[in-house]
């Protein structure tokens, strides 16, 4: 018995490990002084502030844009690369299903200069557009492997199943893969939206003037002190996007369950 | 059959153009670069040379390479610890537990990893939480140098990378065999033979997946370094950045890159021999 309070108490202790520094981030955007260092009294001022801290607010609005049209473009070539490689014969593809996983394995700070470099061969201007490009160029992988895994053997049979009863190729893709891979998209697609948010090195090469991301805001003032009203971004923003993924978790679990 | 052509390329073209123009494309330019040198402006002047190459087996380049992999092996070690037991006492619990704890481990990646580090600071620094806490208690007298320094480094590494290693840990684990355990419990089996005759040859690629997740970022945060080290001890990553931003030398800052990327397909076939799938790989 006592055994079994220690084993789950170590699981807790990991859990208290991975929250940690997230929890004493939050605790501080309520605290009054503008420190972060000692807590003194409680206060929603800094949740006020943060809305008058115009670079905070566009560097917040930056990093949404990113992550959202990454992930909207990823997902969709994604989606689509999965299921063209996994039905179609053609040549190289060999080579593309092996050079598809140098995104996931490379550093990704080798990533972000070889994209850097090539920016600068092209003269492409480094801002917006540029971070949107990389992040697309990292995220590409995790949706293909993610759908990838909902494309199974069965499908083959619908798809059989579907021409021979005279459905087209598009309505065949629409009509009977995407439902089934749907799973794999959604999942893919949050995926590559959680690692825009989370990315760090290669906004770090890729952005330019004008196209501050949080991360890169954060890092620039983490020398000088940051500022509360960053605490109250984060909390805010992870409330927000918890919220959105757990009735996104529930939705999706509802809808397998009705299937069943 | 024209229809059907149309209908082929839409699917395959968009991952042809992005195979080589953000994966390909970008690795042969800097390994073009490599073999380039710089003018003292940052400009690049197209003449032959292997020196890059040459340079990183310098002293001071060496000795930080080897500390740099010294903190990311550490790192790897301690995630190993780590999740080695979580996923052993996780395994026996439902199913709904494990779906529950595998999602409760993403979670923090929602905040961005830099603003998580920068939590650290809060609680490592000398006047921070840790050594308060520490010193009210009377367990220290004086705060501790929990940051600026290599310790402070391998906190926020294993932090950071930790749920790399949880996954597929906890993964491999899950899928041993319960009865072959139970089996070979019957036959008095020790629970160290049973760890290193049943669990290890099972999970061996899964902590290998792990460990290939964890070790090579491990060398390339440089914000890691910057931020829980304070600039003193620099981490491969640290030299690459400064390569392209502060010394503008692309070429030797390029040649270092190709050399993280042999070492990381170097790493990704002893993976493969291992069993290790690639479609697996990054706690996928």
């Amino acid at each position: 018995m006592k055994h079994k309070l220690l084993k789950n108490l170590f699981i807790l202790l990991v859990f208290f490990f991975l929250y940690l520094p997230i929890i004493v981030l939050i605790i501080y955007s309520f605290n009054s002084s503008s420190m972060n260092i000692l807590f003194e009294n409680f206060t929603f001022k800094w949740y006020i502030e943060l809305f008058k801290n115009n670079d905070l607010i566009m560097s917040f609005v930056n990093t949404l844009i990113v992550a959202l049209t990454s992930t909207i473009i990823s997902t969709i070539i994604g989606t689509i690369s999965a299921y063209g490689l996994y039905k179609f014969d053609f040549p190289l593809k060999k080579l593309i299903n092996s050079l598809i996983y140098i995104p996931i394995v490379i550093p990704e700070i080798v990533l972000g200069i070889s994209l850097l470099s090539i920016y600068t061969l092209m003269k492409l201007e480094l801002g917006m557009f540029t971070i949107i490009l990389s992040h697309i160029a990292f995220s590409i992988p995790f949706v293909i492997v993610s759908v990838r895994s909902a494309l199974s053997s069965e499908t083959v049979y619908y798809e059989e199943a579907a021409k021979d009863l005279g459905a087209s190729n598009f309505k065949i893709f629409k009509d009977i893969i995407l439902p089934v891979i749907m799973p794999g998209v959604v999942s893919g697609a949050i995926l590559a939206f959680t690692l825009s948010l989370d990315d760090v090195v290669i906004s770090y090469f890729t952005a330019g003037p004008g196209s501050n991301t949080l991360p890169l805001y954060i890092y620039s003032m983490i020398k000088t002190g940051i500022t509360p009203d960053v605490n109250a971004l984060t909390t805010i923003m992870l409330t927000i996007t918890f919220i959105t993924l757990t009735s996104i978790a529930v939705i999706q679990s509802r809808k397998i369950r009705k299937r069943i | 059959m024209k229809k059907n052509s149309g209908f082929k390329s839409f699917f395959i073209l968009p991952i042809i153009i992005y195979t080589f123009v953000l994966i390909l494309l970008p690795i042969i330019y800097i390994l073009f670069l490599s073999f380039c040198t710089s003018d003292s402006y940052g400009g690049i002047l197209y003449n032959f040379t292997l020196d890059n190459y040459l340079n990183i087996f310098d002293m001071t380049y060496i000795k930080m390479l080897l500390k740099s992999s010294l903190i990311a092996l550490v790192t790897t070690f301690i995630c190993i610890l780590i999740s080695y037991p979580f996923a052993l006492i996780l395994r026996n619990k439902s199913e709904h537990i494990k779906n529950l704890t595998t999602k409760l481990i993403m979670v923090p990646f929602l905040t961005n990893s830099l603003i998580r580090t920068y939590g650290w600071i809060i609680l490592l620094r000398k006047n921070g939480i840790i050594n308060k806490f520490l010193t009210s208690l009377g367990i220290i007298a004086f705060p501790l140098n929990l940051m600026y320094n290599k310790l402070g480094i391998i906190i926020g590494m294993t932090y950071t990378l930790l749920p790399f290693m949880l996954l597929p840990v906890c993964s491999a684990v899950f899928e041993i065999d319960k009865s072959l355990i139970e089996a070979a419990k019957d036959l008095g089996a020790k629970p160290l033979q049973i760890f290193k005759n049943i669990i290890l040859p099972q999970t061996i690629s899964g902590v290998f997946n792990g460990s290939l997740m964890v070790f090579i970022p491990a060398i390339g945060y440089f914000f890691i370094a910057d931020i829980l080290g304070g600039g003193k001890t620099m981490i491969i990553g640290n030299l690459i950045k400064n390569q392209f931003l502060t010394a503008r030398n692309w070429p030797f800052g390029s040649a270092i890159a190709i050399f993280l990327i042999i070492i990381t397909f170097a790493l990704v076939k002893v993976y493969k021999k291992l069993g290790g799938k690639m479609e697996e790989l990054g706690g996928l």
